[in-house]
């Protein structure tokens, strides 16, 4: 990882290194998520391009110091554009044995490891099955190990606050945050500024906790054990004025602007569920601007409602993962029949059932595209990383409004909570996403009636005429509905008009085409996915393209319909390779509807892939050895 | 961070709602669709009423919203010229709200059956009821499902020989009533189906309470439970089972007013000869009484067999709605916002930003 060596002013090593992957791991108590989520802070203002990866266990409190009750953040900065949060620590801060233990295997020989010892007692060991310690024995000879005794390190630089030695210890996560803010070279200000404003209503903590950190920092100074510090110098991003979101920070913001942009009022009907809740709590806080949030009895009242706002001229939305997305599903074909504008956020989490409710997967593809009765088709996008969620709720709102149709918007697990630099838009540049609603009667035969279901020629979209309007009543419902005129009709011949003519206003829908990156320009072997992957495939095509092969890249984003151009894309490869978190979901569709013989390579481990396997997968691939 | 202080609230039901000076009739409501209901059905006369009933409110007729889910009492919105929808099966009450919270200058009314509000739709109601929601719930209640051809309900009588229990419903019933209330609703009332005069004046205090009105309507479904409610209407007894609430009054009933309704010993409710315990031991009845115990133990007088069977208003008091609260909270919000000029632009720049300056001045 390191390129140039100085000597720095404490006459230590000064590493120079493009880029570092840090995991704090710890037990669910221990605040790793707070120290991640620091350290990130800090990498991000000090303009490092960063990626992260919170992986924590569902239980709030498991029991502490087991392995199910271990919680980690890892975090990847670089001095150039990063696409993943990294496959492995080259640092692996380990709290307690049970962080070691579930952890010490992704650690490549040779990487750092600092450790707590405080502990490492025999009971804590016994209590992971480690029947000698790892500290004392052999195990650890492959890394550079760093032993320090944190909670006792803590507890002493915090016995002049008077705090009991319990409370004080609880500090030692920020003991960490100093020692790797020193090792980086990180600024200590704005650390203890945000603990200043987080513990503000509780000063004592506050001073406590910047104890800690600064110890922390200290120690590293003072110390001899720490022979080497790194620098990773900024990043050259684009130009523009950055900061670092998560993926339902950047969903919740795209809501607000896409409500903003059309000029209607938000309505967030819905109901919590992980990992979507975020949601619902950062729309909560913008009343201010025109976002009403109702946290209704189950899934079903959350898009119940939503749909009627959307009725009545709101813009509807609803958030929700797979469990509910399952409960929603005969509302969301009322919408389809109802054909009014409703956004449908699903942020995937490990299926089936309750599943993996804290870890990713892919596995709602199927589901959002035909998870309902009848034909119901639903336009699908998907984002590809946390930043891009923004921008991919504000293309579905654009879709739902434009088309007066329900969009799903798949997001999950990793890239909701996984976070990374965003360049904040130019608000006068966003799209503008005005709706007009219909105030005059239009019956083609000058009755002076209104028509609900008389569409667009050339979005097929109808009038969404809200209540209030004079001279506009009718009456909408689940039953088929009469071309044109909207009422209850069970012609057979209108049947099958109706139900071609949904599908064609969705297939007609307009999505970008798609565009594929092959900088070599001879590449045989096309990689095709879909959302979070994006990041782990494009750090793999880098790596099969500096081993000198060539692999061209495509992300599809418009799942529903695909782009226009995708089946010539994919039949100009020689061989397709599709990888996703689910058994093969999109490469059915592909093979379905293009006949090309897309392979799947198929990973349901609640994590996200890695860049270094699916290296491996393309690679083979274009050596001519596809997964099966 | 404190809560914010919710202005004064609106007092009636429909007092956002934009009223007009035109005069209106019954068939300005009627729209141009086909009724289809089997003859003899109460949904005609429900129908009926509300459609000459509508136009007494004044209000304007493109602000009046009926929204319902599936079963034969769920096609009413097709066959009045408002706004309306026909939504799906039990999730009428969830629509209704996104609606009501989201447009005050909406009348906000759901047709349901005893399945769609009971059954499948039972969570929704009691919710809606309990948030106070400014909707009027018309509860079709016809003992059986209609529109799926006769199987018991949730509000069929045990021992209901129907399609799907041959041998006689084991279940037990909801009474609606005890329901809602237990529900904290804080407008309940009943009527008959052919009770124009009742109906209608039921519906009157419904439509001018603010928060969630549940009506229920006893329907006779003459395919599938005919006559379900004749003991209601006809026969000699009728006098003594059907006891009309009035708010303030004895409750009394009987041909001549020689039954009321008296404390038991238990603590609820009991019907006595008034000649043996004297007119002063009769309940007075208080529909805006806060304490529900008294409306409840009224609810609790019908049993299975409609023996003292009660109609009119049982409930009638005044709570914050849910939807007045949530529109309060984002128009202070709003307020707060605009006192300190956020917008679009300040929400996505947040509080910790770095700038990337172009190539040239970042070297050095
Ligand atoms: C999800 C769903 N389940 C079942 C049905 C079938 N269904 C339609 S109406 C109904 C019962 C209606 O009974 P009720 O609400 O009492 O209305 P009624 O027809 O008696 O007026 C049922 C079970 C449906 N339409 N949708
Ligand atoms: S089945 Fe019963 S409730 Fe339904 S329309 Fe016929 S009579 Fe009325
Ligand atoms: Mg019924």
């Amino acid at each position: 990882m390191s390129t140039d060596t100085a000597v720095g002013p404490s006459g230590r090593e000064v590493r120079q290194t493009h880029r570092v992957v840090i995991r704090f791991a710890g037990d669910s108590g221990d605040g790793m998520q707070l120290t991640g989520d620091r350290f990130t802070s800090e990498a991000a203002a000090f303009g490092n391009d960063l990626a992260t990866l919170p992986n924590f266990p569902a239980e709030i409190r498991a029991p502490a110091g087991t392995l199910p009750g271990v919680s980690s953040f890892q975090l990847h900065f670089a001095d150039y554009d990063i696409l993943t949060p990294g496959d492995r620590p080259d640092v692996l801060v380990a709290m307690n044995p049970a962080a070691l233990k579930a952890n010490l295997a992704d650690l490549p020989h040779g990487g750092v490891l600092i450790v707590n010892t405080d502990e490492f007692t025999k009971r804590n060991l016994a209590k992971v099955g480690y029947e000698s310690n790892p500290l004392e024995d052999d195990s650890l000879d492959p890394y550079t190990v760093h032993q320090v005794a944190m909670a006792t390190l803590t507890r002493g630089a915090l016995e002049p606050t008077g705090m009991s030695k319990k409370d004080a210890e609880r500090a030692k996560n920020m003991f960490a945050l100093g020692l790797l803010s020193w090792m980086y070279h990180r600024g200590t200000e704005g650390t203890e500024q945000f603990l200043r404003e987080k513990f503000a209503k509780k000063p004592e903590l506050a001073e406590a906790n910047i104890l800690a950190f600064r110890a922390g920092w200290n120690y590293g100074e003072t110390t001899e054990s720490f022979a080497v510090t790194y620098e990773v110098a900024p990043a050259r991003l684009a130009e523009g004025t950055y900061r670092q979101i998560t993926g339902n920070l950047a969903l919740a913001y795209g809501v607000v602007a896409a409500g903003q942009q059309a000029k209607l009022p938000v309505f967030l009907g819905t109901y919590p569920i992980t990992p979507a809740s975020d949601v619902l709590h950062e729309l909560s806080k913008h009343k201010g601007m025109g976002v009403t949030t109702f946290q209704a009895e189950d899934e079903i009242a959350g898009i119940g409602a939503a749909l009627g706002a959307s009725f009545g001229g709101s813009l509807g939305v609803t958030s929700t993962s797979g469990p509910g997305v399952a409960l929603k599903s005969e509302t969301i074909g009322l919408a389809v029949a109802l054909e009014l504008p409703l956004l449908i956020l699903d942020v995937q989490r490990g299926g089936p059932s309750t599943g993996l409710p804290t870890k990713t997967e892919q596995a709602d593809l199927l589901q959002a595209m035909y998870g309902r009765n009848g034909e119901a088709p639903v336009p699908i996008i998907a984002p590809q990383s946390p930043a891009d969620c923004f921008d991919a709720a504000l293309d579905a709102v654009r879709m739902a409004l434009t088309y007066r149709t329900p969009v799903f918007l798949l997001s999950d697990g990793s890239i909701a909570n996984g976070s990374e630099p965003w360049r904040i838009p130019d608000v006068d540049a966003l799209p503008d996403l005005s709706v007009t609603f219909a105030t005059e009667a239009n019956a083609p035969d000058g009755s002076g009636e209104f028509w609900p279901y008389l569409r667009d020629a050339d979005t097929l979209a109808r009038p969404w005429a809200i209540p209030g309007t004079a001279g506009l009543e009718h009456r909408i419902g689940g039953l088929e509905k009469a071309d044109g005129p909207g009422t209850i009709s069970y012609d057979p011949d209108n049947h099958d008009r109706m139900v071609r003519l949904r599908q064609a206003k969705i297939d007609g829908i307009e999505v970008p085409d798609l565009t594929v990156h092959d900088p070599d320009g001879d590449a045989e072997v096309l990689v095709l996915g879909w959302g979070s992957s994006y990041g782990p495939i494009g750090a793999a095509c880098r790596r099969v393209r500096a081993a000198g092969l060539s692999v061209a890249q495509a992300h599809l984003r418009h799942l529903n319909p695909m782009p226009r151009n995708l089946g010539d894309v994919l039949r100009s490869y020689r061989r397709v390779v599709a990888p996703e978190m689910n058994l093969g979901q999109l490469s059915m569709l592909l093979r379905a509807r293009f006949l090309v013989d897309a392979h799947s390579y198929t990973k349901v481990a609640g994590l996200p892939f890695q860049a270094e396997e699916l290296a491996g997968v393309l690679t083979d691939a274009v050596k001519g050895d596809l997964p099966a | 961070m404190t809560a914010t202080d919710l202005p004064t609230p609106a007092v009636g039901g429909l007092d956002l709602v934009p009223t007009t000076d035109e005069q209106q009739k019954a068939k300005d409501f009627t729209s141009d669709q086909e009724v289809r209901w089997c003859p003899g059905c109460g949904d005609y006369a429900v129908l009926a009423s509300v459609r000459s009933f509508l136009p007494e409110l004044g209000l304007r007729r493109e602000n009046i919203v009926f929204v319902s889910g599936i079963g034969c009492s769920s096609r009413f919105p097709y066959y009045l010229d408002t706004y309306g929808m026909h939504s799906i099966h039990g999730r009428a009450p969830t629509i209704a709200t996104g609606l009501a919270v989201t447009r005050p200058d909406l009348s906000v009314w759901v047709v349901t059956g005893d399945g769609d509000a009971l059954s499948i739709g039972g969570n929704h109601l009691i919710h809606a009821l309990r948030r106070n929601m400014n909707i009027t719930i018309l509860l079709f209640n016809n003992r059986i499902y209609g529109l799926t051809k006769g199987q018991y309900s949730p509000t069929s009588e045990v021992g209901k020989v129907t399609k799907s229990t041959p041998m006689g419903s084991v279940d037990a019933p909801f009474n609606p009533v005890s329901l809602a209330l237990g529900a904290e609703a804080t407008f309940v009332g009943r009527a008959l189906d052919s009770d124009r005069k009742g109906l209608t004046e039921v519906l009157r205090q419904a439509a001018a309470h603010r928060g969630a009105s549940l009506v229920e309507i006893f329907q006779d479904c003459p395919i599938f439970n005919d006559g379900s409610f004749d003991v209601l209407r006809k026969g000699d007894d009728v006098a003594e089972r059907l006891i009309k609430l009035v708010d303030g009054e004895p409750i009394l009933f009987g041909n001549e007013g020689e039954y009321g309704v008296v404390r038991s010993a238990s603590g609820g409710l009991e019907v006595a000869r008034v000649a043996d315990v004297g007119e002063d031991a009769v309940v007075v009845h208080h529909a805006d009484e806060q304490d529900p115990t008294q409306s409840f133990a009224l609810s609790r007088l019908s049993d299975q067999d409609l023996t003292h069977t009660i109609t009119g208003v049982f409930r009638k008091v005044d709570r914050p709605t849910y939807d007045d609260g949530a529109r309060a909270q984002v128009a202070a919000a709003k307020e707060q916002a605009e006192a300190r000029g956020d917008n679009l632009d300040a929400l996505l720049r947040g509080k910790d930003t770095w700038a990337v300056l172009p190539e040239p001045e970042n070297e050095q």
